[in-house]
């Protein structure tokens, strides 16, 4: 009797649809509204590589080591300098980074000694050429800029 | 006239390597007498890149971040193979904070890829909301692997020595809620799988594996053990600290599909069990061992053996006292595995070639290299 009225109330339809819609709770939805929301990215997430500079000065704080293009296992970072006579220094001429086989190991940021490259947390690297994947000093300084979007 | 023209019914059929359930590129050639399989070939190299060859022109430091490409749902697992085997060359061992910490990586790391495992088997067999389930709770897992090394896949997690990174602010409480939460999870799976009546007729009694068999084949890992071998490595020999944790080898006695689901469902328990013990009491002090910047390890050669979550995975590291490697050889547990195929599906229908497949719980990139 019990289990006919149940089949009459679709009593084990609506336990489901219990299940379903407690699911439906907002703070379930995990969807994020990509290019209007952004992300919400990991504090050390290995992303687009940063040559930083002196916030006071806008000089390179790179030294010219070469620490990095040794530490890459691709060997996809190369550095130029000339030695600066006055100050007895090694100037920074090129900064060469080739994104396109870059497999975001963060080798070269544990490597560099002064903190100069940083792989960030930028992470839209989309390019319509393979040139546009290998960085120069500059693209590197200023690091991606993807398109803003509004909704 | 013995064989007539109706009884010539062998049909060759390709599976893979584009097919969905092969799990990757792997290509199979069956070898049909209607669904009967009457042997199996299988095709690989499809993903072969050639690491070991890589490794010998790479330092020591910079081929770390390759073997986390070989097994990429384990990729923490093959990165402590990979520095254990080099620490072993060069004489250091990582410091307890670092064991601590690797320890639990390495078991958040099986965790979810037997919850990718689970996930691709049932989907295989026809069930596909547990899919959903498991990635939802991977999706944690890897949450924290994000926070903690800023990759979620191909992480590089460790350095040789220890570790690069420090555990972040709330590393131990995120670990430890995900151990509260994942424990009644693993009930929600079993409540879907284990007593489904679908489920129970696929699996139960195909592609049987017996001990003997298994040793016969080198298969290790929860294949073994669902045969009825008590053989895990963190318990045989133990490395990175696992002898001050108790838990238990999960062990079934058929051999059979269902008895290695059985298996790996009960090794996720086990895995929460040492999580949770280990999260309570990471030491304090340095993380990183007594390595020079340049790894220059003396003339030799060493072979470490860890448990990944498909098996025995092995590094055999020979040394020529230069700052690269001479030889790197690894012993993938998918691609040892994977030698059992054909004895598993033969005599069995096509549609159980997949549930094996499935069981084996294989990787192609780690299979192919």
């Amino acid at each position: 009797m019990i289990g006919l009225l149940k089949k009459i109330f679709l009593v084990d339809l609506f336990q489901g649809l219990f299940v379903t819609f407690r699911n439906q709770n907002p703070k379930y939805i995990c969807t994020e509204q990509y290019p209007a929301e952004r992300p919400k990215i990991a504090e050390r997430y290995r992303g687009a590589p940063r040559l930083n500079t002196n916030p006071e000065n806008g000089e390179t704080l790179c030294i010219s080591c070469n620490l990095c293009a040794v530490a890459c296992p691709e060997n996809l970072i190369v550095v130029t300098s000339e030695r600066n006579e006055k100050t007895k220094r090694k100037d920074l001429t090129m900064f060469t980074y080739d994104l396109s086989r870059c497999m975001f190991c963060g080798l070269c940021e544990d490597a560099c000694p002064v903190d100069a490259l940083e792989l960030t947390q930028d992470f839209e690297l989309a390019s319509y050429t393979r040139e546009g994947m290998i960085w120069d000093r500059q693209a590197l300084e200023e690091g991606p800029r993807p398109t803003e979007y509004k909704c | 006239m013995p064989d007539t023209f109706l009884d010539s019914t062998e049909l060759v059929l390709n599976m893979g390597p584009q097919h969905p359930s092969t799990h990757g590129v792997l290509r199979v050639i069956l070898k049909l007498d209607g669904e009967k399989v009457l042997g199996t070939d299988c095709v690989i190299g499809y993903l072969h890149r050639g690491v070991e060859k890589i490794a010998e022109n790479r330092t020591y430091a910079q081929f770390n971040p390759y073997v986390d490409r070989m097994d990429y749902v384990a990729a923490i697992s093959n990165g402590l193979g990979y520095c254990l085997a080099v620490e072993k060359l060069l004489n250091v061992e990582a410091p307890p904070r670092a064991q601590a910490v690797r320890v639990i990586l390495t078991e958040l790391n099986r965790i979810a890829s037997h919850l990718v495992w689970l996930g691709t088997h049932a989907l295989d067999i026809g069930a596909i909301t547990p899919l959903f389930y498991c990635f939802r709770e991977r999706e944690e897992a890897l949450k924290i692997f994000e926070q903690y090394c800023g990759a979620r896949l191909t992480t590089h997690a460790f350095r040789i020595g220890g570790l690069q990174y420090e555990t972040y602010d709330h590393f131990e409480r995120d670990v430890a809620e995900f151990c509260k939460m994942f424990l009644p999870k693993v009930d929600e799976y079993e409540e879907l799988l284990t007593n489904n009546r679908i489920w129970l007729g696929r699996l139960k009694g195909i592609g049987i594996l017996t001990a003997d068999e298994c040793k016969e084949y080198g298969v290790t890992g929860p294949m073994l053990r669902a045969a009825g071998v008590k053989w895990d490595l963190r318990k045989a020999q133990p490395y990175s600290g696992y002898e001050k944790y108790d838990f238990e080898i999960p062990t079934r006695v058929n051999g059979d599909t269902y008895d290695r689901y059985i298996v790996r469902m009960q090794e996720m328990r086990q895995s929460v069990r040492i999580m949770e013990q280990a999260v309570e009491a990471i030491p304090a002090g340095p993380i990183l061992g007594k390595v020079g910047k340049v790894l220059k390890p003396p003339v030799g050669e060493a072979y470490v053996s860890i448990e990944a979550p498909k098996g025995e995975l092995g590094y055999y590291v020979v040394s020529d006292g230069t700052t690269q490697p001479y030889r790197v050889r690894v012993r993938p547990p998918s691609y040892i595995n994977l030698q059992a195929l054909d004895k598993m599906v033969r005599g069995a229908l096509v549609a159980d070639v997949v549930a094996v497949i499935g069981t084996l719980d294989i990787v192609l990139g780690e299979v192919d290299r």
